[in-house]
């Protein structure tokens, strides 16, 4: 077992993990931060999507021990300081952008680092954007209509499925 | 997933140091050897990675023109830094696998793997680059040896790939959707010298050049200079998504779609 040290949501943490422990099992066992999904545990799915040192990353992929020293961004931190919605998430919930919610933490996560580098994605980009996030519920739909409404995008004109 | 130890080095010569030891390898982004060990189809005593090392990261242009990656590089840097320098290479880089991915996979794992429907060894290979290892220079005609398999000797580590700069050049992919590797991907790449063009995803034998398209186009380059040609389906991949001869059609498709784009 080796130390681990990094950052979660702004807070410091650490941890004994063996070389094979994955990010994302370090954040759910060791952390008990059970937000972050894992789906299909072969970085298809993108249930797992974190952001580490400000990039999304699939954390199923990626051994804790190479996040070592780094700054981790998970849906935990996501919601405002007084506990609220944060834009994203509230546009989620607004426009039916989950059913199930499995895939909602990678969703949610590939936005947030979608937005930082595109702050008006069209559609096709978002669409883009997310070939490597899944969701069996949705058809996409309303996910893609959160996307922008999230994004400061007028989506009454589009139909609500 | 078995245990292994786990070693992140600062420098070339600890990394080439520690994988010294037995059944140690490399681990640049982990993106298919990690699925791979997690199936257990690999059980390597310790793992290498190569993310910490400085010297084997970000994009140059040299002094001669060429393009120069470090190994470490992730495909998502490549699709931004090199998009002046070779915007063909990173039009490629940006369509590998989806966003998540491109932030972790790099282009010496993408390369040392040599998957038969991976992107980077038809541009490399399209390109004429140069691996550049720890302890040599090897040309990309001399090290894509097969599916799976490249010049690459046990410890070597791919350190930088340098990419000579076409006239002009375009990578054409025909997705699979699923896995987002090439169904067939051509790189075609026109130097005044000469075409080159590199088919990956459709043979058993992995990527390869299309060397009778590559003396058409010197001839004439234009689409109808591929009439006539085809590729013999024996030695094609078939599986569920595609057949031998749908594979074989598509490098016909592809490169006239590559062609058109360098017109």
């Amino acid at each position: 077992m080796t130390q681990v040290s990094m950052t979660v949501n702004g807070k410091p943490v650490s941890g004994d993990v063996e070389g094979r422990t994955l990010l994302s099992g370090f954040l759910r066992e060791h952390l008990s931060m059970t937000g972050t999904h894992v789906g299909c545990d072969t970085a298809q799915c993108g249930a797992c999507v974190v952001h580490v040192n400000g990039e999304a990353i699939k954390s199923c992929n990626m051994l804790a021990m190479e996040a070592d020293g780094a700054d981790i961004g998970t849906i935990e931190g996501q919601a405002n300081a007084d506990g609220s919605l944060n834009v994203i998430q509230q546009a989620f919930q607004d426009h039916h952008g989950l059913q199930c919610g499995f895939c909602t933490p990678g969703m949610v996560m590939s936005t947030a680092a979608l937005l930082k580098d595109n702050p008006r994605p069209t559609e096709a980009e978002i669409r883009k954007y997310l070939e490597g996030n899944l969701c069996r519920c949705t058809g996409y739909h309303n996910i893609v209509k959160a996307i922008m409404a999230a994004s400061g995008q007028d989506v009454s004109q589009i139909a609500a499925e | 997933m078995y245990n292994f130890e786990f070693e992140k080095p600062s420098t070339i010569a600890d990394a080439v140091a520690a994988l010294g030891s037995e059944d140690a390898q490399a681990l640049g982004g982990g993106q298919t050897l990690i699925p791979t060990l997690k199936q257990r189809l690999a059980s390597p005593s310790a793992l290498i990675s190569l993310n910490g090392i400085a010297e084997m990261q970000g994009v140059c242009v040299d002094d001669d023109g060429s393009v120069s990656i470090g190994g470490a590089t992730t495909h998502a840097t490549v699709a931004a830094e090199a998009a002046s320098s070779y915007p063909a290479l990173a039009a490629l880089a940006g369509q590998i696998g989806d966003p998540a991915v491109r932030n972790r996979g790099t282009i010496g794992g993408s390369i040392a793997n040599n998957d038969p429907a991976a992107c980077y060894p038809a541009g490399a290979l399209g390109s004429g680059a140069t691996i550049v290892t720890n302890t040599r220079q090897i040309g990309a005609d001399d090290f894509f040896e097969g599916m799976f398999s490249t010049a690459l000797d046990e410890g070597e580590i791919i350190t930088a790939v340098r990419f000579p700069v076409p006239q002009a050049a375009s990578y054409q992919k025909f997705l699979q959707p699923a896995s987002r590797f090439a169904l067939v991907g051509v790189y075609l790449a026109r130097f005044a010298d000469g075409v080159r063009v590199a088919v990956t995803g459709a043979s058993e034998d992995g990527v390869f050049r299309w060397s009778e398209a590559e003396q058409a186009l010197n001839g004439a380059f234009r689409t109808d200079a591929l009439m006539g040609l085809s590729i013999n389906p024996m030695n094609m991949i078939s599986d569920l998504h595609g057949s031998k001869e749908y594979r074989a059609h598509l490098v016909g498709v592809m490169t006239k779609r590559a062609i058109e784009a360098c017109m």
